[in-house]
């Protein structure tokens, strides 16, 4: 191995030397540094990006990420996928941005020069935008499974797209369950000062304007924060029906417990980011009886959907938040590929375009920025520590998930299982919670399993 | 000491034959860097731009001896003035060469701003004093774009304008006489340019009446002032001449990121950039810039080659490649640290002094 | 009033968890005057390791009281964060002591970077949840509500700061610190044993983390392997503001600063109203009409200027804090 770089240096310093292209020289290299990898199989390998923050802060949530889309990888290689006459065997390049934008462009480029095919991220706004660019520049498809930030995609970036709903149509559909199915009159909406929380709170305040309630305080705290008991103080002065918050489950968590603790009565919604089995118990029980909403319908409505959950938690620990996501993202690049029958990102990208994919997390078609067309949420709320679905909204009109039976049998099942697994209960939302809907049925497909 | 009388009188022909070399190679160096992929050459890149910061910061720091925790404000202004006149944000488009200067102005106002009220703090106190004023910027960006949108608060701005002369934009790949340049590798040879336009500018400083009077300061402030320096404005100038160091480095920053936001002026980076300087050699240029390069490159060299090394050793991956990689930065600059306290490439100043330091005991 | 009198018991409660871990911060830097920036790290270790102690005795169903299982978690993350702080003063600050200064302030921020990941990967990325062993029941004090947890917090801060000043002012070890504070050579020479001394600052510095980070954790029922940062940071400030190197200061500036953060977040939007101002624009007198006459120019986002502001002005008139006495002029 290094024998052969130090051969490539010297090979390509002396092309250099001869006015040569260094560009013709680079694949040279790659064919001498991998001869050992490839037998000869009749197989392609075909590397698949991720980028999220796996260190610092965000950690926990960039891992979630990565594992989502590594269990994509191997669900798709274990289905022996044939591409173009060649088998497919797909691999994960899993990169750390630690949430900085610089670092962001670095992977990113470091992914470009690897020649992958497709990139599955990166998490936060922030590192996603800049590295659009390169991604767009190299002519290489990327999904973000959870940037929200509206202006993503609508950069012009033929490559750019999200399995997630962008902060407009979440937040629009917050702030109008927040009216309707809540029925505030008085909101008071706190965000946590990321692009994600601040984006997800504004479109919130416009659609619950709009819907006919006065937003009557407006507070911020950070994503590091532990104590919101001042900002919580302040609004319970204002006496408050509904609560908003845009930011993550670390914080909603003990927001609502400090909730509890002042006496505030006030009901509480927050987006997807709070949205997460973890999330009532991070509470420690407080958020009996609270909402969150989500992108996607309610997986008992997807036929992939069915055993993910207790698949990923065995194999990982508990979803985090946007796994599902994730594992959306890399699977919608592997089924353009099959469409197209070409793993060249030029040649599959327009089938990406306009695909149509069963998800775990939703029907996944693109519009024409990248966006999840018509992007179905679903409002949870918090039943026996679970999050249960209330009702899915798509395209702007509410459609009631059962939610009576939804709750009861869930409580049914959560007293059936009990002693069983602990293991299974830390599962989120998106997964078992809602099966039940159908309630006999979907017990026979549990025990099936 | 030698090659500086050299310097003065007639430059052997040695000399060039080096300066020839080194010129010669920082030239084929995007070429080399290219061969591991382009991301090396965004690498050097960020190395240059650290590089400015570190000097920059070594004015404050290693010259005039005050301790500064809030560095990266600076380099945020340098960003945030490049980003809002060249970008749709406001829909103003200047070019750079109107900008840049522009931002290490801005920039310089604000050091003076932070430097005018803590002139009469001493070391740790002007530590945090700094480390606030650095958060309060960034808040400041992270928040301004209510009830008057000035920022764009935590979403940043994009689409930024990257630098661009004519028609000749440095983000796109371009083909030359024959050699194609990719957009990281023409922003490489501008940034070199810059950064030894202020390599040369902090070297003339150092040896100025003001550097002399800055390391009058870091020595015995109170004899400074005795020997009759303006303690005073001669501080406020380490702060202002520090700060429009950080504002280029900032509106480069700027133009090659193409985007900004509030989250890449955190308080990490301001800590990053003194461990530059303290690892470098504080005061001394080269070591500076040394460790500029050093730390940029340390955590990069370690997320390729952790991975192999594990698989090599044990033949699996037995931990994170991502986890120990930052653990072996922070062993990294502990070891460091520890085998060479005052940095690896100390001035000969404060080697003289470690030297007498210890010799008592 | 009562709104008032909430804001001046929660900035109290935060306040008396960075008087805590300001109080760790104060010790090392009184005697040897360096900041130690990784002393948020052992807080978080301390939190870490009793959270898996506590944990660990209630899924092995341990016949103990729930009291009796937090003191285990305890004593188990003191011992941890003794050791750990002995070591790193052993390895990372002891060859530095007569190196330039900003050197240690390198390696100790180089071992908290260490300890995060050390801790990233014993306690994984995710954020762990504190099993609610003592349910909060709320107090009412004078229409404002209290928490009995709360009241332990403040109560057992304020006994560790009285204790420790007891130890500093009246016993043989606080005597050996305080000469060592003063003049580490002479003190040597009067046959004070400085390593040992300056390892007891950091060890009793250590146990109040671990004190600090079971509390902080019981408190807002959640730990993460990055949680030292942020605190270290504030009570880094709290123990600027209130004079570093001096114990009640560390304990002032830390219920100051809680308190200001408090009243900032509550007050800041109401003090900065504009609508109330005659030099209003058309367009700004819509906004207010239309936003029930509050337009603020800064809200609860402002918090943290608010508190670094007051600490920048505090340090303006008094240049070494609250109650500090000398200046360090050592950078």
């Amino acid at each position: 191995m290094n024998f052969n770089r130090s051969l490539g240096v010297s090979l390509v310093a002396a092309a250099l030397v001869t006015a040569y292209g260094c560009g013709k020289e680079e694949p040279k290299k790659a064919e001498m540094a991998t001869p050992a990898a490839a037998p000869a199989a009749p197989e392609v390998v075909v590397k698949i990006g991720h980028v999220g923050p796996t260190t610092g802060p965000q950690a926990h949530l960039g891992k979630d990420n990565e594992n989502g889309a590594r269990m994509a990888i191997d669900d798709a290689n274990a289905k022996n996928i044939v591409i173009d006459g060649k088998k497919v065997k797909f691999e994960l390049i899993a990169e750390d941005d630690q949430a900085d934008p610089k670092q962001g462009t670095t992977v990113a480029q470091k992914l470009i020069d690897a020649k992958v095919a497709g990139v599955v991220g990166h998490l936060n706004s922030g590192t996603t935008i800049p590295a659009s660019k390169l991604y767009s520049d190299a002519g290489i498809p990327q999904i973000s499974p959870s940037a929200t930030n509206p202006k993503y995609t609508l950069q012009g970036f033929k490559t750019a797209f999200r399995v997630m709903a962008n902060d407009v149509q979440q937040g629009s559909v917050i702030g109008k369950e927040a009216v309707t199915t809540l029925g505030a009159k008085k909101i008071a909406i706190i965000d946590d000062k990321t692009a994600y929380g601040a984006g997800l709170a504004d479109e919130t305040e416009k659609a619950a304007k709009a819907a006919g309630a006065t937003i009557i305080a407006r507070e911020y705290t950070n994503d590091k924060a532990t104590d919101f008991k001042a900002i919580l103080t302040k609004i319970k002065a204002k006496n408050p029906d509904v609560i908003m918050y845009g930011g993550m489950d670390a914080q909603g968590g003990p927001m609502v417990k400090q909730m509890k603790e002042l006496g505030i009565k006030a009901k509480y919604i927050a987006g997807d980011g709070v949205c997460s089995a973890e999330w009532p118990k991070l509470a420690g029980g407080a958020a009996e009886g609270q909402y969150c909403t989500q992108a996607g319908v309610p997986p008992e409505k997807m036929a992939n959907a069915k055993d993910f959950v207790t698949r990923f938690t065995g194999k990982y620990g508990p979803i985090q938040v946007y796994a599902p996501y994730s594992y959306d993202a890399a699977m919608t690049l592997v089924a353009a590929m099959q469409k197209a029958n070409s793993t060249d990102p030029a040649k599959y990208l327009p089938e990406l375009a306009k695909i149509s994919y069963d998800g775990i997390t939703a029907k996944i078609e693109f519009d024409e920025h990248g966006d999840t067309k018509n992007g179905a949420i679903t409002l949870y709320q918090v039943k026996d520590g679970k999050l249960v679905p209330l009702a899915t909204n798509v395209g702007g009109k509410t459609e009631k998930v059962a939610a009576d039976a939804g709750a009861s049998t869930s409580g049914m099942k959560s007293d059936m299982k009990a002693p069983a697994d602990a293991m299974k209960s830390d599962m989120k939302s998106s997964g078992d919670t809602m099966k039940p809907t159908p309630a006999p049925d979907s017990m026979k497909k549990d025990k099936a399993q | 000491m030698n090659t500086s009388e050299h310097r003065t009188k007639s430059i052997p022909l040695k000399v060039w034959v080096g300066v020839a070399l080194v010129a010669a190679a920082l030239a084929l160096l995007p070429f080399v860097a290219a061969l591991a992929g382009q991301a090396w050459v965004r690498i050097l890149n960020f190395a240059m731009i650290y590089t400015m910061l570190a000097l920059g910061l070594n004015i404050v720091v290693g010259f005039a001896g005050l301790l500064d925790l809030g560095y990266i404000a600076f380099y945020a202004v340098g960003a945030y003035v490049y980003a809002l006149l060249a970008s749709p944000h406001f829909g103003a488009h200047l070019p750079f060469w109107v900008i840049v200067p522009l931002g290490a102005g801005v920039a310089c106002i604000f050091g003076v701003l932070l430097g005018a009220p803590t002139l009469k703090l001493r070391g740790d106190y002007l530590a945090i004093v700094t480390l606030g004023f650095g958060e309060i910027i960034r808040i400041f960006l992270n928040n301004l774009n209510a009830p008057v949108n000035i920022s764009n608060g935590p979403q940043g701005i994009n689409l930024i304008d990257p630098f661009r002369i004519g028609n000749f934009s440095f983000a796109r790949p371009e083909t030359i006489l024959g050699v194609s340049f990719s957009g990281p590798q023409k922003y490489y040879y501008l940034l070199l340019l810059i950064t030894i336009g202020v390599i040369v500018v902090n070297l003339r400083l150092q040896n100025s009446r003001l550097g002399r009077a800055w390391e009058a300061i870091r020595e015995d402030e109170v004899a400074a002032r005795a020997m009759g320096i303006n303690t005073r404005n001669v501080k406020l100038l380490a702060f202002a001449m520090g700060a429009s160091f950080g504002g280029i480095a900032g509106a480069v920053f700027s133009a090659t990121q193409q985007f900004v936001s509030p989250e890449s002026f955190g308080l990490f980076e301001s800590v990053i950039v003194l461990a530059m300087v303290v690892l470098g050699g504080m005061g001394n240029i080269p070591g500076v810039i040394l460790g500029a390069i050093m730390l940029t490159l340390l955590p990069e060299v370690l997320r390729y080659t952790m991975e192999p090394l594990q698989m090599a050793l044990f033949r699996r991956v037995v931990l994170d490649a991502e986890t120990i990689r930052l653990l072996v930065f922070g062993i990294a600059l502990v070891a460091i640290m520890l085998y060479r306290p005052a940095g690896l490439w100390p001035s000969p100043v404060r080697k003289r002094e470690l030297e007498v330091a210890a010799t008592p005991q | 009033m009562d709104i008032f009198l909430q804001q001046i018991i929660n900035g109290l409660t935060l306040g008396s968890v960075y008087a805590l871990v300001a109080l760790g911060y104060t010790m090392v830097y009184g005697i040897i005057g360096l900041i130690n920036f990784a002393h948020g790290e052992v807080v978080m270790i301390g939190a870490m390791v009793s959270l898996s102690v506590i944990t660990a005795l209630l899924g092995a169903h341990a016949p103990l009281p729930s009291f009796a299982i937090i003191i285990a978690g305890l004593l188990v993350a003191i011992v941890v964060c003794t050791v750990l702080a002995y070591g790193m003063e052993k390895i990372a600050y002891r060859p530095l002591r007569k190196a330039p200064r900003l050197a240690p302030l390198i390696t100790a921020i180089g071992m908290s970077i260490i300890l995060q990941n050390l801790a990233l990967m014993i306690w994984g990325r995710n954020y762990l949840t504190f099993p609610t062993l003592i349910e909060p029941t709320p107090h009412n004090i004078l229409g404002a509500s209290m928490t009995d947890l709360q009241m332990l917090i403040v109560l057992l801060a304020a006994l560790l700061m009285a204790g420790l000043v007891f130890v500093v002012q009246r016993t043989r070890l606080g005597t050996a610190m305080r000469a060592t504070a003063q003049n580490p050579q002479v003190a040597g020479l009067m046959g004070i044993d400085i390593n040992v001394v300056i390892s007891a600052a950091f060890v009793i510095g250590a146990a109040l983390a671990a004190v600090a980070g079971l509390m902080v954790m019981t408190y807002y029922g959640i730990a993460h392997y990055y949680m030292g940062f942020l605190l270290g940071l504030k009570a880094f400030t709290a123990a600027v503001l209130g004079g570093i190197g001096n114990l009640a200061g560390a304990m002032l500036g830390g219920i100051l600063l809680g308190i200001i953060e408090a009243l900032g977040a509550g007050y800041i939007g109401d003090i900065s109203n504009i609508c109330g101002l005659p030099i209003l624009s058309d367009s700004m007198l819509e906004k207010c009409a239309a936003s029930d006459g509050q337009v603020s120019l800064f809200g609860s986002n402002y918090q943290d200027v608010f508190a670094f502001f007051v600490l920048i002005l505090v340090l303006i008139f008094r240049p070494s804090g609250l109650l500090g006495e000398r200046v360090a002029d050592r950078a």
